[in-house]
């Protein structure tokens, strides 16, 4: 349903992804590892639609069609999901008319009509319910004074407000206590039962054991260096970086 | 047009204090010499540096007698429908072309006075003579105008311990098939633990180029309370200047208003005087511009006793070609200890053809004092607004939605759900978005 093909991105002069290749199919789980800034939300972004990155050739196809030219808004509309490895603050817009506005906008793009007030607010609790969120999280402003582990949930909660058919999961674990984790991997698991793949990006192999991933590529200097499977996790966080590095040599 | 404005006081001033004691004619008299002394403000007063009158002085504005009957313009109440906020129960006060239209108001005189100057001049010459143009001897040049030769707007006189029972919506139209300069007066008078709401709004309903030149005189004796929501929101051939000046009494509280999306030029100063210890005043400003539109205010809070707060909070949002002023003066005296002073200017530069010039201008002489400012220009957070597409939210609507948040705290305080729904829906309209999205 996705598939990568030899993309290469700039920011400015800076090139950051140099000839990336992935293909998701429906269902799946792959995990992006990698050292800090060797590109994976850079990756992420591009696969979103951020405009501030160019991509300079290669290309990001979406049930065999590419997406480059859509707006991000668009990318949504198909059923992609960015959980951000750092959600934006966004003051004076509460966290229940964002939701609500999202997935509106997100249906009416299908032709579905928009949820009714009560539906909507049942599809709420149940998400909330899900991710043993308190429902004051609702009027909140959107990740304004959240902590970080709360910002995290609050990714988990839209995503299974939006059902989408991908979602590329940037660090959500990061910041989690051990309950978090494995609340935030029900919510995947949920989705995952219904056939939505995901591209989780971690640090992590502590994740994996809970979203057992179908298959790890490691990232590197904007390129995937290696390809493996749950075992590659567990190398990686034993052994570092290094000795791939050297293998790339 | 000086010539032409001194000319018609000269012509009218019989007509204009046929009803007034020799001390109200004096002042107005001496307001008309001390305009025709100094002119009107060019870009080298200070006061007007980024902000040019011409084009608000240069159309041929038909100026006859300022207190005449009307004459053959009409108006009916399916022409002001949608300029009302429909669901509220309220007073109404409704002039056009600066005279006042029974037929379309409804006023009272039951245990207060909500009614109108031009009848105030004859019906209550003393509280007049003790109130008219005692805040405005010192303002400027239009205010002196205005003194000159105002006739109508809102008079409102509320005896000690009575709480007007419904708002009043002000709302005062031009028309016609030339342009059109009008004055308004509006006089307000709050007794002791009084509470007043009022909701004004101007509005041309012609196809020329309309000028409305506004004085505000509001007396708070202690205890008062009074709330202004001031909805500028006009075409684009229209133009507004105004002075209001509130003078507040001791443990009174004033909340001000001031939502400018609308008009071709505006200049709003507004003054509070702070007389008595513990008076409050609330003021709160969100400017849309877009387009040829100016948007000037000037804004000051004089402390002149202790224990007083003033809290300022104005926003701004100019999209392209638009040019916004912000000067905000915070005044406080030696006596003044204890002061709590706020201001806040916060705005958004959406395009590089747009332009705010911000200053905010603290004088301090007092040494106990809490006084906090911040002057921010920014752009729309372009993470954020990612954040928001990412999530299937159009960018229109994305852009909407942020300034929308941007603007909200600028519309705290106001409390009647359904004013509160009309002014979304104008700055949503504004904003270019059909909003039913709400926040
Ligand atoms: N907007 C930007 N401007 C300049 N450089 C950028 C920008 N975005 C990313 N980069 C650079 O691109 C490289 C990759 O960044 P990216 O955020 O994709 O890394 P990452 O793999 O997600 O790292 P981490 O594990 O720390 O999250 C880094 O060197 C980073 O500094
Ligand atoms: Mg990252």
């Amino acid at each position: 349903m996705l598939e990568i093909r030899e993309l290469y991105a700039s920011i400015g002069e800076k090139e950051i992804l140099r000839g990336v290749n992935l293909t998701v199919k429906p269902g799946e789980v792959h995990a992006i590892m990698g050292p800090n800034g060797s590109g994976k939300s850079t990756l992420s972004s591009v696969i979103a639609g951020r405009e501030e990155y160019q991509v300079t050739s290669g290309d990001v196809l979406w049930d065999g069609k590419s997406i480059l030219e859509l707006a991000p808004e668009e990318r949504a509309h198909l059923g992609l999901f960015l959980g951000f490895q750092y959600p934006v603050e966004i003051p004076g817009v509460s966290v229940s008319n964002f939701v609500k506005t999202a997935l509106n906008a997100v249906r009416a793009a299908r032709g579905e009509e928009a949820l009714d007030a009560s539906s909507m607010l049942k599809k709420m609790r149940e998400a909330l319910q899900l991710l043993e969120m308190d429902k004051g999280f609702l009027s909140r402003s959107l990740n304004e004074g959240f902590s970080g582990g709360e910002k995290k949930r609050n990714e988990i909660f839209q995503m299974a407000m939006l059902e989408p058919r991908l979602a590329i999961l940037d660090e959500t674990d990061s910041g989690l206590d051990i309950d978090a984790l494995r609340i935030v991997a029900q919510g995947v698991n949920g989705l995952r039962s219904a056939k939505a793949s995901f591209v989780v990006i971690t640090h992590y192999q502590r994740l994996l054991d809970y979203i057992i991933p179908d298959v790890v590529h490691v990232l590197l200097n904007g390129r995937i260096v290696k390809v493996g499977d749950k075992s590659l996790a567990y190398a990686l966080e034993e052994r570092g970086y290094d000795w791939i590095k050297k293998e790339v040599e | 047009m000086n010539d032409r404005l001194s000319a018609q006081y000269w012509l009218h001033e019989k007509e204009l204090t046929a009803y007034s004691s020799d001390a109200v004619r004096d002042r107005r008299r001496r307001a008309m010499e001390l305009f025709e002394a100094k002119g009107f403000p060019s870009q080298r007063d200070e006061d007007w540096k980024y902000s040019s009158l011409k084009p608000v002085l240069s159309p041929h504005y038909a100026l006859n007698s300022p207190c005449a009957a009307l004459e053959d313009e009409h108006l009916e109440y399916a022409d002001i429908k949608r300029f009302l906020v429909n669901e509220l129960d309220a007073y109404r006060v409704v002039f056009l072309n600066g005279r006042y239209t029974s037929w379309l108001s409804d006023t009272t005189h039951q245990g207060f006075d909500v009614c109108t100057l031009s009848s105030a001049w004859k019906k209550y010459p003393e509280t007049i003579e003790r109130y008219f143009a005692q805040l405005t001897e010192d303002l400027g040049p239009l205010a002196q105008l205005n003194t000159a030769l105002a006739w109508d707007g809102i008079y409102v006189v509320v005896p000690d311990n009575v709480v007007v029972d419904r708002p009043i919506q002000l709302l005062s139209f031009t028309s016609g098939s030339e342009p059109r300069a009008i004055q308004v007066r509006n006089l307000v008078v709050l007794g002791v633990n009084s509470q007043v709401e009022i909701i004004e709004r101007h509005q041309s309903l012609s196809d020329q180029p309309t000028w409305t030149n506004s004085v505000d005189e509001a007396y708070l004796a202690e205890g008062a309370q009074l709330r202004w929501v001031k909805l500028q929101h006009d075409g684009p051939l229209a133009s507004m200047t105004q002075h209001t000046r509130i003078q507040q009494d001791r443990s009174s509280r004033s909340q001000v208003h001031t939502i400018s999306t609308g008009g071709r030029f505006i200049r709003n100063n507004l003054d509070i005087v702070l007389n008595g210890p513990g008076a409050e005043a609330r003021m709160l400003g969100l400017t849309l511009g877009k387009g040829k539109q100016l948007v000037d205010h000037h804004t000051l809070v004089d402390h002149r006793a202790p224990n007083c707060i003033s809290h300022e909070n104005y926003k701004g949002i100019y999209d392209e070609g638009s040019k916004g002023v912000f000067n905000g003066r915070i005044y406080v005296h030696r006596e003044a200890q204890k002061t709590d002073a706020y201001q806040q200017n916060a705005n958004l530069v959406l395009h590089k053809t747009a332009e705010v010039n911000a200053k905010p201008q603290l004088e301090i002489f007092a040494d106990d004092v809490r006084c906090s400012h911040g002057c921010t220009v920014g752009q729309l957070d372009e993470d954020a607004l990612f954040y928001l597409r990412a999530r299937g939210i159009r960018e229109p609507e994305a852009r909407a939605m942020l300034m929308l948040a941007f603007a909200e705290d600028a519309l705290a305080g106001i409390d009647h759900p359904s004013l509160n729904a009309k002014l979304h829906k104008l700055i949503a309209g504004k904003l270019g978005v059909d909003l039913t999205l709400d926040l």
